[in-house]
């Protein structure tokens, strides 16, 4: 298989598409609605709102499938984030075109090249962009057979699809390149495609081999970081202390003689080294550092008092709400200080509140860049989530037109959400635009990417249920307080660049993604059958610590406390928690997961269990729209070494149509091991000083001698129906089923995140 | 200059001695197996076997490496023919972003070669060093059992240093 | 303890053949029981678990990998290797059978239960001054925990050493039976009572003589499996002198903002120190500052002022391998809070012993995920001479005069680890 990432931009599809908006009204997930123009949860503009997928936001199919002599080319805006997902849409793309996958190439993520479907995130990739390249291929693949047929003079429905080639009966046959000769597929796609049968898919439902993994097993160039081209400098960046803290000095002269120094940029707070070679950058960088004085600014909350001072920023009030059984989501328009919940009233009535800390993305490797300034084009190479964007916020942040802006998509070490992707982007292009002709690598330190990524937000919540005397639901009050979950580039403010230089920009002020996606409020809506919900979110927009999107965003928290009150209500009704949740549920696809990882475990409702062991069970469908995961854990806890040990986890999972079973897998594996170490370890020390957790014994992660002993993904393939989506939907389940399990070990019923340093301090 | 011997080849680098070896392989040698990760040898990323022990390079002076072998994961196997430990992780896709598995390959390959058929808990114990964020960890796991299964890497008649 | 492993082994060979003395080595066995003959409150297991954590029982009975107090750690010596013993509740492997009686027996004269006489690589001539009731509440709260089924693997000696009844003619030289309970209230007898009794300290930090009998000035310091424990009596002598606060939070966290982190045998030390009550380790550091000589130890040999190549090598290499961490405005600095490399104990101490096998070993990390000091050992990253350079480059970053013959000390320190 081949990708070609430099082929040469040939002509600008999103000028046409500007004007061409068509203003109808859809209804999106039921309730949400969406229009011509407005843009998506993922920061693209939609264009088209009746198309399948991300044919609403890039309706031309040329776009998305391009055929020429030199062969077939898919495009893809979505990017390759380690989830397996450019393997996964390359097989989608196969069968819809039916093409063996190494008969073309399939590009993701160029600004200059593919369509532009905002950010690689939320567990979308396959619900909007495999959509949108199912039905463009299929689309194109009519159209190539209707073209066929027309120079071949056989009707269509006579015509046989066989690798890359179109044949007729009589034996002549037309390769694609040539049936698409003089046709044009430069159109608008089609509301609906011609059907494909399920069961004649060649790479669907299989389980093809990763299409990045022989480079990485083998040391080949696989991420920005392997980048080397000539004439590269090696970039290094100083930041300050923490948030807020001004340049008081920093010996510039003296670090601009080190050996190997091209150039120091001092701007502002802004200090940066560039250098011939990589070690030579690192000790300038030092040398910089040491130099450096800054002046602290802001004071900081502890651990101990986040979720007190949370309460006392400023903050917009969300109230979102849901009458009746089938009713639809209701987010009102935020208000300063909405008036409380009204108190639930049933026959009886629970409370849980949980907390949960600040956590870091903590990607392996530090993000990195490369960008050079050449022929008044600006390239970026860069494994940020959302090259589109990017290119807007770094054009803002130079003074460039967006045309003079190209930002490439290369992989970088997993990223779990808004990292420091495109600060280090920016700061490669900032120092690219002062040094033209040159390309400038730029490499964040652990401590820098720690200290200065966006982190995943402290959150409190507060649940109130109401149930009659059957333990049927009857009201429901969640009330929640989180700093944002999306701070995305919507302004170039938005990098981290732009506050330190002296022309600074400040951030566009904070908005979340509203429901039903939700923000800190995600999953915060039940699917549990209840007639009367509402959710409060207080969304502070004053960041004590810069936050933004991490896997999952407020469905980890939130997830736990729903799952914690239905244990609650199950113990409080003397019911099984397995059997009074599927009491509380009407959606049959939540029910199967449910059973099927109940039955796989073999829960029983009253285990006999050795002391210190204890099982749990949780349920939740990704924002009530996507994934279905449910699961259940048994754990060891031992008091005297004050650890958990996750003994066995089932899970089973309903993602719609499978398009590959073991990337699933693997991602499923992948979402509980991550959780386990958020739910179990993680917090960001903060006091004083800002953020105190500057590397891995600061901020301690699982490591292998506590990977569970096994986990058992079953799947419940569902084919023919839409892809929805996985590598967010365990996050949530597991935190909470592993929370129920350690309450069961110790007899202590803890709902403050992370769970070991808080069940022994 | 340095005089330093990877995957069996000898190469002469002007540099400062005390330069880490990880920035020698990846920028003098352009090979791409070692990564940075933490610098600080918290997290493995950068694993590279020096006569047959595994070293974080970011911390291991390129000076250290004078009459010693160096061995990084592109001495193990190329795509065309993966060695045993790549063609385990291959098998079971064992990757999601992929950047810690060069270090976790370079660091099984040690103890595989040590320890012919390791104990579940010894690979765990032995694996510490180096981590994984994306929770590949149970794959990584089983592509190593697989080889230990097998015993193909261990070296017969040497006996490691205990550890 | 584990560390003191070498001396008494050789003491039992000289004295293996001294058959004549075997008649004093006797003991009768203690019947089973079935389950414990006392009664076991929550408050008594309680009581029991801080005991415990004083005694450091963990620190040898609960080793990696293995359930807690099943056992099992293989303390190697040049003789041979001793395995620790499964102390929980398990009738056939552990201590199930155990009434106090012959709990206390062990703990206060080294005799099992069936009457075999101990290896004193357990501490019991330190633990027999505890208390009565301390040792109920340990009794309690080990017969409480999970029975592990765990035969200790046979020890690894030659046959003069396995002749147990040898060790009866060592209890006549070091063993003082009875308890040695705290005076008053005050924390200072508090202290001196965990100090003597539970924690052990001089078992590590008094120097051993030739039998493996503490011989040295009392807490006057010591050598541990290649580390050197500092004396206890001099701190408030040392470059930075120690203070209760600071030594309180280094026994507690492992971290004391003046002096460094703990290391080496001291690091589990402090890590089971962290789970007792905090007036507990404020009571040992308030009598340990009781203690203290009135004049300063002498100074040792200073050694010749390295020459600048030396320096500049060393200074290369602490670039090279050291600043991430340990830079000058570094994070650890700034965000961690960690005191510069100059002002550490182990740099600031009268040999380089400790720096060098810090730098050989490093500091690991703990058995589950929690904040932590680490470090990475250079054993496998660094030569000898480039150790010694570094080593004297650093004290040369220090107000102290330079340590003699750093190059032996490292050449030697290596060989003590190849021992371990």
């Amino acid at each position: 298989m081949t990708t070609d990432r430099d082929e040469p931009v040939s002509r600008s599809r999103r000028a046409f598409l500007a004007g061409g908006g068509l203003m109808v009204s859809f209804a999106l997930f039921g309730s949400l609605r969406v229009s011509a123009g407005q843009e998506n949860t993922l920061g693209a503009t939609i264009l088209n709102p009746k198309l399948p997928g991300d044919l609403k936001i890039e309706p031309m199919l040329d776009a998305w499938i391009r055929i020429d002599a030199s062969g077939v080319t898919v495009c893809s805006g979505k990017v390759e984030l380690g989830t397996g997902v450019r393997t996964a849409l390359w097989q989608v793309a196969a069968d819809q075109l039916a093409l063996p996958l190494e008969r073309f190439r399939f590009v993701t993520a160029d600004t200059a090249l593919t369509p532009d479907e905002g950010y690689t995130a939320g567990s979308h990739t396959m619900a909007d962009g495999g959509t949108a390249i199912f039905h463009a291929a299929a689309q194109v693949r009519a159209m190539l057979v209707d073209a066929a047929a027309r120079k071949l003079a056989v009707p269509p429905e006579r015509l046989v699809l066989e690798n890359g080639v179109i044949k007729a009966p009589d034996g002549r046959q037309l390769t694609y390149e040539d049936a698409a000769a003089g046709l044009d597929l430069h159109r608008m796609a089609t509301e609906t495609s011609p059907p494909s049968d399920p069961s004649a898919y060649r790479y669907i439902g299989k389980s093809v081999p990763r299409v990045d993994i022989l480079a990485k097993v083998t040391g080949g160039a696989a991420y920005v970081q392997d980048m080397r081209p000539d004439g590269m400098l090696h970039a290094r960046v100083v930041r300050p202390p923490n948030h807020g803290a001004t340049l008081v000095s920093a010996d510039v002269d003296a670090v601009s003689r080190m050996p190997g120094v091209v150039r120091v940029v001092h701007d502002g707070d802004y200090l940066a080294v560039v250098a011939r070679g990589e070690w030579q950058a690192v000790l300038a960088m030092r040398a910089l550092q040491a130099s450096a004085r800054w002046r602290q600014t802001e004071t900081f909350p502890d651990n101990a008092t986040i979720h007190d001072v949370l309460k006392t920023l400023p903050r917009l009030d969300y109230v979102t709400t849901r009458q009746g059984v089938d009713g639809e989501v209701h987010q009102a328009a935020p208000v300063a200080n909405a008036a409380p919940a009204a108190a639930s009233t049933g026959a009886r009535v629970e409370r849980v509140e949980a907390t949960k800390q600040y956590v870091l993305h903590g990607s392996i490797g530090p993000s990195c860049a490369l960008a050079v300034w050449r022929d008044g084009i600006l390239t970026v190479w860069t494994h940020s989530q959302g090259v589109f964007p990017l290119r807007a916020g770094i054009a803002g942040l130079l003074g460039l037109p967006k045309e003079q802006v190209r930002c490439v998509h290369v992989e970088g070490s997993g990223c779990y959400g808004h990292n420091g992707a495109d600060d280090v982007a920016a700061d490669a292009a900032l120092l690219a635009h002062r040094m033209p002709g040159a390309p400038i690598r730029v490499q964040w330190m652990r401590d820098q990417e720690a200290g200065w990524e966006p982190l995943g937000p402290a959150m409190e919540t507060s649940l109130e249920v109401a149930t009659d005397a059957d333990g049927a639901l009857t009201a429901w009050r969640h009330a929640l307080w989180s700093t944002p979950h999306n701070e995305r580039i919507t302004n170039p403010g938005r990098l981290l660049p732009a506050w330190l230089v002296s022309q600074s920009i400040a951030p566009s002020p904070p908005s979340p993604i509203p429901q039903p996606e939700g923000d800190a409020d995600r999953n915060a809506v039940p699917l549990y059958r209840v007639p009367d919900v509402r959710v409060d979110m207080h969304f502070v927009t004053q960041m004590p610590f810069r936050t933004s999107a991490m896997r999952s965003l407020g469905a980890h928290i939130n997830v736990v406390t729903i799952e914690a009150m239905m244990d609650r209500l199950a113990a409080a009704h003397g019911k099984d928690p397995v059997a009074y949740r599927l009491a509380q549920l009407d959606d049959p696809r939540a029910k199967a997961v449910i059973q099927r990882a109940a039955e796989a475990f073999g829960w029983t409702a009253n285990p006999a269990l050795p002391p210190n062991r204890g099982v749990g069970f949780a349920f939740a469908r990704y924002k009530n729209l996507m994934g279905y995961c449910a699961i259940a854990l048994e754990v060891e806890v031992d008091p005297d070494r004050r650890a958990v040990r996750v003994d066995r986890v089932v899970t089973a999972v309903d993602c719609g149509q499978i398009v590959n079973p073991d990337g699933l897998t693997n991602q499923i594996e992948g979402g509980i091991v991550q959780s386990s170490s958020w739910t179990l370890y993680e917090q960001v020390r903060i006091g004083a000083v800002g953020v105190e957790s500057v590397d891995w014994q600061s901020y301690p992660i699982l490591r292998f001698p506590q990977v569970p002993a096994r986990i058992d993904v079953h799947m419940i393939d569902q084919p023919g129906m839409p892809f929805l989506g996985a590598a967010e939907i365990a996050q949530g389940p597991t935190a909470a089923a592993l929370v129920s399990a350690v309450a069961q070990a110790t007899g202590r019923r803890l709902l403050r995140l992370p769970l070991v340093p808080h069940l022994w301090p | 200059m340095i005089e330093l011997t990877v995957n069996g080849a000898t190469h002469r680098v002007d540099v400062d001695p005390a330069t880490p070896l990880l920035y020698v392989l990846r920028n003098e040698l352009a090979l791409n197996g070692a990564k940075f990760g933490c610098g600080m040898g918290q997290c493995g990323a950068c694993t590279v076997l020096v006569d047959d022990r595994p070293v974080f390079s970011c911390l291991y002076p390129v000076s250290s490496t004078a009459g010693r072998r160096v061995r990084t994961v592109e001495g193990f196997g190329t795509p065309e023919k993966p060695g045993p430990l790549q063609q385990a992780f291959i098998d079971r896709q064992a990757v999601q972003c992929g950047y810690c598995i060069a270090g976790m390959i370079v660091r099984a390959q040690a103890l595989l070669e040590r320890v012919a058929h390791p104990t579940e808990q010894q690979i765990r114990e032995h694996m510490n060093p180096n981590l994984c964020r994306c929770g590949t960890h149970m794959r990584i796991l089983d592509a190593i059992r697989a080889v230990a299964a097998t015993g193909e890497l261990h070296r017969a008649g040497e006996k490691g240093p205990a550890s | 303890m584990r560390w003191r492993r070498t001396g008494y082994v050789a003491g039992a060979v000289l004295l293996a053949g001294v058959i004549v003395f075997a008649a004093i080595a006797w003991q009768p066995a203690i019947p089973p029981v079935k389950s414990p003959d006392i009664a076991i409150t929550p408050e008594l297991v309680s009581k029991g678990r801080t005991v415990v954590a004083l005694g450091d029982c963990a620190v040898c009975h609960s080793p990696e990998g293995h359930p807690a107090f099943s056992g099992g750690l293989g303390l190697r010596t040049p003789f041979g290797v001793i395995y620790t013993t499964n102390i929980t509740p398990d009738v056939e492997t552990g201590i199930g059978a155990w009434s106090l009686d012959a709990f206390m027996r062990a703990m206060r004269h080294g005799v099992s239960r069936d009457g075999h006489l101990l290896y004193p690589a357990f501490p019991y001539i330190h633990y027999t001054k505890v208390t009565d009731d301390d040792l109920r509440a340990a009794y309690a709260y080990l017969m409480t925990q999970p029975a592990v089924h765990a035969p200790a693997p046979r020890n690894d000696l030659p046959l003069p050493l396995r002749f147990r009844p040898a060790l009866a003619v060592w209890n006549l030289l070091y063993l003082r039976p009875g308890a040695a309970p705290a005076l008053d209230a005050s924390p200072r007898e508090r202290g001196r009572y965990l100090v003597e009794g539970l924690g052990h300290c001089s078992s590590c930090h008094t120097a051993l003589g030739i039998i493996g009998g503490e011989s040295g000035r009392y807490l006057g310091g010591g050598d541990v499996d290649g580390w050197h424990a500092p004396a206890l009596d001099v701190l408030a002598h040392a470059p930075r002198p120690w203070t209760v606060e600071q030594l309180s939070a280094y026994l507690t966290t492992g971290l004391a903002s003046e002096h460094g982190a703990s290391a080496g045998p001291m690091r589990p030390v402090t890590d089971n120190l962290g789970d007792v009550p905090p007036e507990d380790v404020h009571a040992i550091a308030t009598y340990l500052m009781t203690i203290q000589t009135s004049q300063p130890p002498t100074a040792p040999k200073a050694g010749a002022v390295a020459d600048a190549s030396q320096l500049a090598r060393g200074h290369a290499l602490f670039d090279g391998v050291c600043a991430t961490c340990h830079g000058d405005g570094g994070p650890m600095e700034t965000q961690l809070g960690r005191p510069p490399l100059a002002a550490s104990s182990a740099l600031q101490g009268p040999t380089p012993r400790n720096a060098i096998m810090m730098v050989l070993q490093g500091i690991p990390w703990p058995s589950h995920p929690k904040p932590t000091a680490y470090m990475p050992a250079f054993a496998d990253n660094l030569t000898d001479d480039q150790i010694a350079d570094l080593v004297v480059y650093l004290r040369s970053t220090t107000s102290q005069p330079p340590w003699p013959d750093v190059r032996d000390e490292v050449r030697r320190a290596r060989k003590d680890l190849s021992h371990d």
